[in-house]
């Protein structure tokens, strides 16, 4: 049995303590918008939070995330979160969008952490996550654009 | 306004417009709240008996809605969006009153395919004609509504005004007279606007899909899911063909809490060879077991096969003049031969390159009441079903496909191979199954772009002028392992090509003497499943012959751009015919011009830096979409940085400009990592590159920048899915070989 915090709920599963938390949160607790890819933390298809921190949740075994918090594209509420969507969808970035709840994920924690990133940090930081229609520069674009709503809204 | 709302629960009337065999027919359907599109054709059927069969387009409904049918496969190219933008220009519907619905397997949706860059234009006459159809029965029923005549009625936003008066499309289905029958003959004669008049085709608008797939809302074949199913996680036999399970120990998985059982698959079709199924009651376990379940076979006869075995086999089969099935045969070509003062061979090779689908190769598959539905992202139905019904004994109308979004498709789900194990074992186990190839899986049963080799060969006269080219190119055929009724006949009525291994070859460049000869080499067919990858053909073919168009410029002395201007002077066959190819090798020329014209072309480069262009015409000569690109690269202790690439597009008309933008910028930076970043090879019957620890696409840190511009044009509609990718291989290794002195002869480029 593992307890954790999914964007904000407190869970219980009993999925043995190795199998990978992808699989718990797509298969045991129903939330697709996380992606399985390469399976090897290379593709970032399934990022998520833990704690705040971008995680390759495909090589996170469920037992290691007891008692620590959780959040998926579902759960992605903060400001940031939500000028990313809108960006997302300003830049009309998605092509096939498999990768895109990952990218976005991803993309919230830079801008939680750093506000107005400059064109470097924001590549630095993405570039671990795999677009395979290459829709890199409007991913890029909308970061952009997303940095400059929070600016200005706040 | 009468405009009986779904939820009322009453009757909704709804007006249809569909095609049949032997005209168009429209009329009233009676739908109830929450039926289905079918429901009402299945009514349509009964009230009108032969009238009614295949491809219904779209429908209005009483409440203003109207729904656009959408029989090809969403994939990243937003083509609902385009498909309906242009239903609703011509039937001049108000945008946001419209929806899409993407359907499943039926015969009467027709053909369903999407691919070869083929859906725009191949649907824009019927749409627009479907479209313009609507708008004629919806102003004729609204001039008797009215009582203005037809001739001073027009159709907008979804309103129908004139003479003072003005009637919305949803008054006119709910209250109006909109029975209507079109014959064939009427429906292709009806006035597509001009394209002045065109309201919503070519004007900005947002992608229907793009919402959804920015809050993780998107649901794809993965994501699929049915009550007890359990999962399957293949075990891959040694070789893709020939191999035969000959005992599996499963003794080990059987520890593993939640393994149910192993399955050998025994697959008539004949795709599916020696795979041992892994099914649990979860997916992890599943995986944990495929890895824990001991199979030995006897191993097909390719076990022993490499990458460089298959070129080695492609450069003999180039060599040798008179193998293969003539594609082009323009002049006399071996006399020019046989007249040279001069000659130049070159030989050009690509690699394999996987498909790499972000979204692995799965399917889930329920077996009920004599039937199996199938649910999995899919690009070509109308191919997959009779392999499907072959493979499992059953007619084709007990599969049913339903459809998704595609985590990607590039050609990869132009094959469906995957539902054939899930499907058996759907069957056998009596539960739903859905399988899920991981990574190192869904790469060893690729279809992968097969490994190529060009011999080209240029014949000059006394004057050093080019008199003629031969060209031979060999590879594995998709085409003829999974649709040989697609294969060509070659051009002296001899043998058959693959289309989609040679196009781009038949180039737009006036040659007095033109000869090219598409090759099968036979072991790259027996050793692996060829497939169709993003740009196909052109998107190998054009890395010889435009690398080789540079070298024939240098032996002359002359501008890369000059000679091939000097080439496209639109003469004779070269001038193109019909609305498809009008204007010919000229449009090609001015975009050739463009991209010299908006780039630094033509100025001195630092030490090291190199400027290399390439044109091409898209993905088949019969629709040429036209491009020209120069690629801006740095080269650096043998590694190659591109700093910049400027590319002009020719596709007609844009239909959804910005969503073209897209699929030009995708397939750019497509181009530049088939040319740089991916590439893998066979060794022991496989491919040895299985996961991103070895296979390598492009990654933001290696987007150069980007200048993409498409001329102004209002002629018929091209394909833009891949012809982007097509120039931009050729124009960096044209661009390496400026910077180096070093002539790239292989893709991916290694120096």
């Amino acid at each position: 049995m593992t307890t954790f915090t999914l964007n904000g709920k407190s869970v219980t599963v009993d999925s043995p303590d190795d199998t990978p938390l992808l699989w718990v949160i797509r298969d045991e607790l129903k939330l697709k918008g996380t992606k399985f890819g390469c399976g090897i933390a290379q593709c970032g298809a399934c990022t998520v939070q833990l704690d705040g921190n971008p995680t390759r949740s495909c090589v996170t075994p469920v037992k290691a995330i007891e008692g620590r918090a959780i959040t998926t594209i579902e759960g992605l509420a903060s400001d940031a979160g939500e000028a990313l969507k809108e960006a997302w969808v300003e830049a009309q970035v998605p092509q096939c969008g498999y990768c895109q709840s990952g990218q976005i994920v991803a993309a919230e924690a830079l801008l939680r952490e750093n506000p107005n990133p400059s064109d470097e940090e924001i590549t630095n930081h993405m570039t671990g996550n795999l677009c395979r229609c290459m829709s890199y520069v409007r991913i890029h674009q909308a970061i952009k654009m997303a940095a400059d709503a929070e600016e200005v809204s706040s | 306004m009468k405009s009986p709302k779904m939820k009322d629960g009453v009757t909704r009337r709804s007006f249809l417009a569909g095609s049949t065999a032997s005209g168009l027919l429209m009329g009233l359907g009676a739908v109830m709240p929450g039926a289905s599109l079918q429901a009402a054709a299945d009514d349509m059927v009964s009230v009108s008996s032969k009238m009614f069969s295949p491809a219904v387009w779209f429908e209005l409904y009483g409440d203003g809605s109207i729904v656009v049918n959408i029989a090809k496969a969403e994939m990243g190219q937003h083509v609902g969006t385009a498909l309906a933008r242009i239903v609703a220009d011509e039937l001049g519907a108000n945008w946001e009153n419209v929806t899409l619905s993407h359907v499943d397997t039926d015969p009467k949706w027709g053909y369903m395919v999407t691919g070869g860059s083929w859906s725009v234009v191949t649907s824009f006459n019927l749409l627009s004609q479907a479209g313009a159809a609507g708008r004629t029965v919806m102003v004729d029923a609204a001039s008797d509504l009215l009582g203005v005549d037809a001739s001073e009625l027009t159709a907008q936003n979804s309103m129908v005004s004139g003479g003072g008066k003005s009637i919305s499309f949803a008054e006119i289905v709910a209250t109006g007279d909109v029975s209507r029958t079109f014959t064939e003959a009427e429906l292709g004669a009806m006035p597509i606007k001009a394209a002045a008049d065109r309201q919503l085709i070519g004007k900005a608008t947002s992608a229907i899909d793009i919402p959804a797939k920015s809050r993780g809302e998107a649901v794809y074949g993965l994501d699929a899911e049915l009550p007890n199913m359990v999962f399957a996680h293949p075990i891959m036999a040694p070789t893709r063909y020939g191999s035969v399970v000959k005992s599996v120990d499963d003794a080990r998985a059987k520890q593993i809490p939640g393994f149910l059982r192993s399955m050998v698959v025994e697959d008539p079709s004949g795709f599916v060879n020696g795979m041992v199924l892994a099914i649990a009651d979860s997916l992890p376990a599943a995986i944990k077991a495929s890895e824990a379940i001991l199979v030995s076979w006897d191993a097909g006869k390719t076990a022993a096969v490499s990458e460089e075995d298959i070129l080695a086999e492609g450069e003999r089969l180039v060599a040798e003049k008179g193998n293969g099935t003539l594609f082009v045969d323009e002049g006399d070509t071996e006399a020019a031969l046989a007249a040279a003062s001069d000659q130049m061979i070159s030989t050009y090779r690509t690699h394999t390159a996987l498909h790499f689908t972000l979204e692995p190769q799965n399917a889930l598959v329920e077996y009920r009441d004599d039937a199996f539905h199938i649910h999995a992202g899919n690009q070509w139905q109308s191919l997959i079903m009779p392999v499907l019904a072959q493979s499992l004994g059953v007619e084709e109308s007990k599969i049913h496909l339903h459809t998704y979004y595609l985590g990607g498709g590039f050609g990869r789900r132009l094959f469906g191979d995957q539902m054939i194990p899930a499907a058996h074992a759907a069957r056998e186990l009596g539960r739903p199954v859905k399988l899920v190839m991981t990574r190192p899986a869904d790469s060893v049963f690729d279809c992968v772009r097969s490994p190529s080799v060009v011999q080209l060969d240029a014949a000059f006269d006394d004057s050093g002028a080019l008199t003629g080219i031969e060209h031979a190119a060999a590879a594995g055929w998709p085409t003829l392992s999974m649709a040989p009724g697609f294969l060509g006949e070659g051009v002296d009525g001899n043998g058959k090509f693959d289309g989609f291994s040679i196009n781009g070859a038949d180039h737009w460049y006036s040659l007095a003497n033109h000869r090219v000869r598409a090759i099968n080499n036979e072991l790259a067919q027996e050793t692996f499943l060829p497939g169709w990858l993003r740009a196909v053909g052109p998107g190998w073919i054009s890395w010889g012959v435009e690398c080789f168009m540079d070298e024939i410029a240098e032996k002359q002395g002359v501008d890369p751009i000059e000679f091939r201007l000097s080439m496209l002077d639109a003469e004779g066959r070269q001038a193109g015919e019909g609305p498809m190819q009008v204007g010919g090798a000229s449009r090609l020329a001015a975009a050739l011009r463009d991209v010299r014209d908006r780039s630094p072309w033509g100025t001195d480069m630092p030490e090291g830096e190199g400027l290399g262009v390439a044109i091409a015409h898209g993905q088949e000569r019969a629709m040429p979409t036209w491009s020209a690109c120069v690629a801006h690269v740095a080269v650096a202790e043998g590694k190659v940085t591109v700093k910049k690439i400027w590319q002009t597009l020719d596709c007609g008309t844009a239909v959804h400009p910005d969503g073209a933008l897209a699929q030009a910028e995708g397939a750019t930076l497509w181009g530049m990592s088939l040319a740089l970043h991916e590439g893998t090879a066979f060794e022991n019957g496989h491919v040895k590159d299985r996961n991103l620890d070895g296979y390598k696409p492009l990654r933001m840190a290696d987007v150069p920048e980007l200048d993409i511009a498409f001329l102004e044009s209002t002629e018929h509609p091209m394909g833009l899915g891949e012809p982007p990718l097509i120039a931009v291989a050729p124009a960096i290794g044209n661009a390496v070989y400026a910077a180096t002195g070093q002539r790239p002869r292989d893709l991916p480029i290694r120096l």
